[in-house]
This record gives structure tokens, C-alpha cells and sequence, in this order.
């Protein structure tokens, strides 16, 4: 029965633990981000990585999805015979709430497990010690790029996505099923308030850093993972936990945020 | 074929990115950057049922404005409704705003009949005559009501 | 054999770590003097490379002090600690080269990140440690295309582009044959001579690795058992000292004729 409890202690503790480690971990990443100097080229290469090279991903997944929209839209709102709502119906739920989830969940799978097991694999074979005992931060080294990357190419892929999602709804609202085009685009624009993209703008600016701050952070606590952070099982074990934590704090904080802006 | 620098990718990202940002706020969102191109002007309405900002404001079917702020007149209890009318539309003071639906489930809109009055309304200035919305309900239950 | 006279560069007192319930090091005490090259034995798992954590910052004892340069690690700020690691060069065990950069990058980072000199002069310093190292046209390659002995090369290079005072060697040699580790033991030997840092080997390579060192200190049961100059520490009565010697030696060091013919050369 004791060992039962302390278990439970041991657990709970081991999380908080971690939990502070990822705290500090963030604030030193953000106090390094403002500090001097600052290097563009490193940063530029992160986006290229995680911004531009998920841009066909981002396209394509953006497309189907305000195409499902527009289908699902159709068939439910001719049953009121008010298929004009179709156009607002579709850039509504892109923009406040599909857009910014489903981009950073492409960005997680794409750049967020990739991160995680390049910094693993870094920790793994002491580079990162290395870099510190070179008296280079690691934090200002290799994150800080990588939050800064973050933060820039969540939101200009969820915008992308959201474009490219309502155009594909009007493909299959209007090219398919014949909804009036001007109903359509006109529904759209007297439906949509600032509101609703700086609702947006909002959720993929946090999503990005989120993104970013669980996969980096993973990855560098490495070895203080319990199941024991060692060799490719233990980097691939991290990735995996990296992408299933951090596609499930979107999801939560997805919630938050909609519940906080609304 | 010629490989492209990394440099131009993420230029071409970027560009793609902020032209699909300004369609959104620009376009859809109704962000002005360059100065406002409307004009305010008060109603106050016994009911508006449903309207909500952003609705439309219309003129013979036309949109010429928005509904910028809904907010109750805590003195006696009306509603009081902003309206952000295009520049260029000047409306007469003797005109009628009233509240409207469109279709029989649609969105509500706030439409205006022109006046006859030499003078206009200003800027800032009040819609002093205004028709309330219509309860479908209420108007159901009357007619049940009085047919008794 | 007379005191030495020379200034302690790092000093570690009554140092102590725990690993979970495990006690890795006990009240360890050992001093680095100044341009001295000291190597560390020991068995695998006596906590050797703990020790040289705890002399790189990268641990904290759980007790006692680790002083470099007269400034206790635990104690000074993060600033602090990065100015005593401006004078650090390491090797590590497996080279922890950026695999994702090439040779010259990987010599070039310290340089880079770390000091305001211009491209033209990163390429000549670059140039000049990877061509001390025969490493010659490699530049361009990655650390992955490179042999294990040119890695660790590459490392010392990296190491060493900064004119560190302190250059920590984490086991240079191991996974080498025979040749290679005696052209790093020569590099080592040619670089301090030049450089004239002070050196920390952690090494398994007993007993060539005496031949570079002024003293050898023997790492096990979590304590430091001796510290001596390498004549002494094969003819040591410890017995700690005498088990080591006795089986990373063989027989021929330790038979009687041989310590004879040693007292006799003395």
C-alpha cells in the first residue's frame, strides 16, 4: 500500500520536475532571444526548414480540408435552403478554428519531430556539451533560431492554409454544386470580422511557440527521461512523446484560447 | 535543373505568407490600413433581436455600411446601434432605419429608406425614426391570439 | 621527487555526487597544476568522466568544491562560468563533432560564435590548426565521411582553436588502432609543446599514456587513490595503485627484476 502511494509521489514529482525544467528552459530561450547579437542567417535557414519546405504539405492539406468544408457545408445547409451561408461557413471555421489547428499539426509532424530528434541525437552524442563547453549557449545557439523561425512560420503557413482552404471551397461550393459565386464570396466578406483573423493570428502566433518550446525542450532533457533517454530507442521514444504532447497541447490550448478570445 | 537558394525559398515563404495575410485581414476582416472611408451615425431601437456588428447596412438592397457597435442606452433601455456608413452616401434626416431578416432564418440586417428632407444627417449625428425588428414569434402568437 | 612549485589551475575539494541512491564520487580531492599534463585512470565506471563533468561545469557537486582559476564552479554566475570556459578546449570521447556541419565549420564555430574575428581571419586560423592536424583539403568534407582517427583530429583541432590554457581529453584514443593513437599522443605532444596549455587525459590507454604525463592520478571507488608523478604511481604501494598496475599492466612491470632494474635507473 505504501509503495503504492509513493509511487504516485515519485510520479508526481518526476512531472514537476520536468515541468520546471521546461519553465526555465523557455524563459532562458525568450531572455536569449532579445539579447545580442542577433544573426539572421541561422534564422532564415530555420525558417526555410520549417516554414517553406511545409508549404506543399500546407497547401495540400488546405485544399482537401475547405473542400471536405464545402461538401459537408452543402449537404447540411441545403437541408434550410440556405446555401448561401456557404462561403461565410467555410472561411469561418478555416480561419478560427481549422487553419491554425490543422497547419500546426502538419508543422508538428513535419518540423516538430524532426527537431526534437536532431537536438536528441545532438544531446545523445555531447554536442551539446560540447557547445557549452565551448562557452556557447545552446539556448541562444540552437533554439533561439528556432523559436524565432517558429513564431514567423506557424502563422504565415496558417494564413496560407486558410487562403488556400477557401479557395478550395469555392472550387467544390461553386464549381461543383453551382452555389451562386457572388453569394458565396459576398457571404464571406460581410461574415468575417477582424475578429475572427486576429482570432487567428493569435492561436498559430502561441501554436508556433508551443510547437517549437516541446519538441526543443524534449529533446534537450533527453537524458533526464525516466524510460531512459539513451541511443536511437531513446531518441525515437522522445519524438514520438515529443509530436503525441505537443499535437495534444494544441488541441487543449486550441480550447483555452477560443474560450479566452471569444 | 538549378537548385534554388535558400535565401529566395524563404523569401518566396514569406511573401506568400504576408500576400495571404492581407487578402484575410484586408479583404475579409475589413482591416483598414489607409484611413477610414466611413462615417458614424446612432439609431436607437426599442428591439434589434439578433443583430450583431458586422451586420449590413443596406439601402434599396445595396450594402453602404456595417453595423460597427451594438450596446444598450442603460437610461431607457433602448438599443442604441452604431453605424459606419461609406463615405459618399449621405443620408437625409428624415430617414427610416429599421431592422430586417433576411429570409426567414438569415442573418439580420439593419435596412434604410431614403427620405425626402433637403437636410442630411452628419457625422456622428442620430437616425431618429427607426422601425424595431419583427418577432416572428410574437407576431405567430398574436395572430393565433386574436383569431379566438 | 621535489614539490612542485607551480599554481594549482584546478583544484577540486572534498567533492561528492550521488547518482539516485548511487554514490559515484566521495570526497574526491585532486590539483591541476599550470602547464602540467595530468592523466586520470581508472576502470570504466569508477567515475572518471563524472569527474571531468564536474571539472567542465557541466555537474554540480552534491558537496565540496570544484575551483578553476581560484573560482568555485557551483558559486559564480552563468557569465562567469562561460568566461572560465573561454579558456577550455575539449576532446570529448566520441569527438561530438556537428555532424551537420563541415570540417571547417565544426573549427570554425568556436571562432565564429565566440569572437568578433573577421571570415578572412576564421579561414586563416581554421587553416592554419587543420593543417597542424595533416587535416589538409578535408575541410570541405562531413565529420560522418571522415575515418575515426581523422575525427578525433578534427576535434583536438577545435579544441584547440581558441589557444585554450586548459584542454580536457575525454579517452582521445579509444576505438583507434595502434598507429592512429600514437599520431594523436604525437599531435598532443607537438600542439602542447607549442600551445603550452595544461592537459586533463582521462584515459584507458595504460601505460603509453605515461610516457605524456608529469602525473597520474588513479580514479576508483569514487575516490582519487593516488596522485603521482608516472615512475612513482608503477612502483606505488597503495594497493589500489598495485591492483591497477598489476592487471592493466601485465606482469613485466610489476616482477620483481623489472622494479629492481626501476630503483636502479632512479
Amino acid at each position: 500500500m505504501l509503495g503504492f502511494f509513493e509511487k504516485i509521489g515519485d510520479n508526481f514529482l518526476y512531472y514537476l520536475e520536468q515541468a520546471g525544467r521546461m519553465g526555465v528552459f523557455l524563459f532562458n530561450c525568450l531572455i536569449n532571444a532579445f539579447k545580442p547579437p542577433y544573426k539572421i542567417g541561422p534564422i532564415v535557414r530555420q525558417i526555410h526548414f520549417i516554414g517553406a519546405r511545409s508549404i506543399f504539405v500546407i497547401v495540400f492539406t488546405g485544399a482537401f480540408t475547405g473542400m471536405v468544408l464545402a461538401l459537408q457545408g452543402y449537404y447540411t445547409l441545403t437541408k434550410f435552403g440556405s446555401e448561401g451561408f456557404l462561403g461565410s461557413a467555410v472561411a469561418l471555421s478555416l480561419i478560427r478554428e481549422l487553419g491554425p489547428v490543422l497547419a500546426s499539426l502538419m508543422v508538428i509532424g513535419r518540423a516538430g519531430s524532426a527537431i526534437c530528434a536532431e537536438i536528441g541525437i545532438m544531446r545523445n552524442s555531447e554536442q551539446i556539451d560540447a557547445l557549452e563547453c565551448m562557452a556557447i549557449d545552446p539556448h541562444k545557439y540552437l533554439m533561439v533560431p528556432k523559436f524565432i523561425a517558429g513564431v514567423i512560420s506557424v502563422p504565415l503557413l496558417t494564413f496560407v492554409f486558410d487562403v488556400v482552404g477557401i479557395f478550395g471551397g469555392y472550387l467544390v461550393g461553386v464549381g461543383l454544386f453551382g452555389v451562386n459565386e457572388g453569394a458565396f464570396f459576398n457571404g464571406m466578406y460581410s461574415s468575417v470580422t477582424w475578429q475572427d483573423v486576429h482570432m487567428g493570428v493569435v492561436k498559430s502566433l502561441i501554436f508556433g511557440l508551443l510547437i517549437i518550446w516541446i519538441s526543443t525542450s524534449k529533446g534537450y532533457f533527453l537524458h533526464y527521461e525516466r524510460s531512459g533517454g539513451f541511443g536511437a530507442e531513446g531518441v525515437s521514444r522522445n519524438t514520438t512523446n515529443a509530436v503525441v504532447l505537443s499535437s495534444v497541447t494544441i488541441l487543449v490550448w486550441d480550447y483555452l484560447l477560443t474560450a479566452i478570445l471569444l | 535543373m538549378k537548385r534554388f537558394k535558400v535565401e529566395t525559398v524563404v523569401g518566396l515563404f514569406l511573401v506568400a505568407g504576408f500576400i495571404c495575410f492581407a487578402y484575410l485581414s484586408v479583404k475579409l476582416g475589413d482591416l483598414n490600413f489607409f484611413g477610414d472611408k466611413t462615417y458614424q451615425v446612432v439609431a436607437s431601437f426599442n428591439s434589434i433581436s439578433g443583430l450583431k456588428e458586422g451586420a449590413s447596412v443596406e439601402i434599396a438592397g445595396v450594402q453602404i455600411g456595417k453595423v460597427a457597435k451594438v450596446f444598450l442606452d442603460t437610461k431607457n433601455y433602448e438599443a442604441k446601434v452604431e453605424l459606419a456608413i461609406n463615405k459618399g452616401v449621405e443620408l437625409q434626416e428624415d430617414s427610416i432605419a429599421s431592422v430586417r431578416t433576411a429570409g426567414i432564418i438569415g442573418d439580420k440586417y439593419i435596412k434604410i429608406s431614403p427620405g425626402g428632407s433637403p437636410m442630411n444627417i452628419e457625422p456622428g449625428g442620430e437616425i431618429a425614426e427607426t422601425e424595431s425588428a419583427i418577432n416572428l414569434e410574437e407576431l405567430v402568437s398574436k395572430y393565433i391570439f386574436e383569431n379566438k | 621527487m621535489e614539490k612542485d612549485i607551480r599554481p594549482a589551475v584546478i583544484q577540486l575539494i572534498d567533492v561528492e555526487k550521488s547518482f539516485k541512491s548511487q554514490q559515484v564520487l566521495k570526497k574526491v580531492n585532486l590539483s591541476i597544476l599550470e602547464g602540467t599534463t595530468m592523466v586520470i585512470v581508472g576502470a570504466s565506471g569508477q567515475g572518471k568522466s563524472v569527474l571531468l563533468k564536474h571539472m567542465l561545469g557541466l555537474l554540480k557537486p552534491d558537496k565540496g568544491e570544484v575551483r578553476v582559476f581560484g573560482k568555485d564552479l557551483a558559486k559564480i554566475s552563468k557569465k562567469e562560468l562561460k568566461e572560465v570556459r573561454q579558456n577550455y578546449g575539449v576532446l570529448f570521447q566520441n569527438v561530438a563533432l556537428f555532424d551537420s556541419m563541415t570540417v571547417f565549420d565544426n573549427v570554425a564555430l568556436p571562432l565564429r560564435e565566440r569572437t568578433k574575428a573577421s571570415e578572412k581571419e576564421i579561414k586563416a586560423n581554421v587553416d592554419e590548426k587543420l593543417s597542424m592536424m595533416d587535416l589538409q583539403g578535408a575541410g570541405e568534407k562531413f565529420p560522418a565521411q571522415l575515418s575515426g582517427g581523422m575525427q578525433k583530429r578534427v576535434g583536438l583541432a577545435r579544441a584547440l582553436v581558441l589557444n585554450p590554457k586548459v584542454v580536457f581529453f575525454d579517452e582521445p584514443t579509444t576505438g583507434l588502432d595502434v598507429s592512429r593513437s600514437n599520431e594523436i599522443y604525437r599531435l598532443f605532444y607537438r600542439t602542447q609543446q607549442q600551445l603550452k596549455y595544461t592537459a586533463v587525459i582521462v584515459s584507458h590507454d595504460v601505460p603509453k599514456i605515461f610516457k605524456l604525463a608529469d602525473y597520474v592520478a588513479l580514479v576508483a571507488k569514487g575516490q582519487v587513490q593516488g596522485c603521482m608523478s608516472p615512475e612513482d604511481f608503477q612502483l606505488s604501494d597503495l594497493s589500489e595503485i598495485k591492483t591497477f598496475v598489476k592487471e592493466t599492466m601485465g606482469p613485466i612491470y610489476s616482477s620483481e627484476e623489472e622494479e629492481m632494474g626501476f630503483y636502479e635507473t632512479l
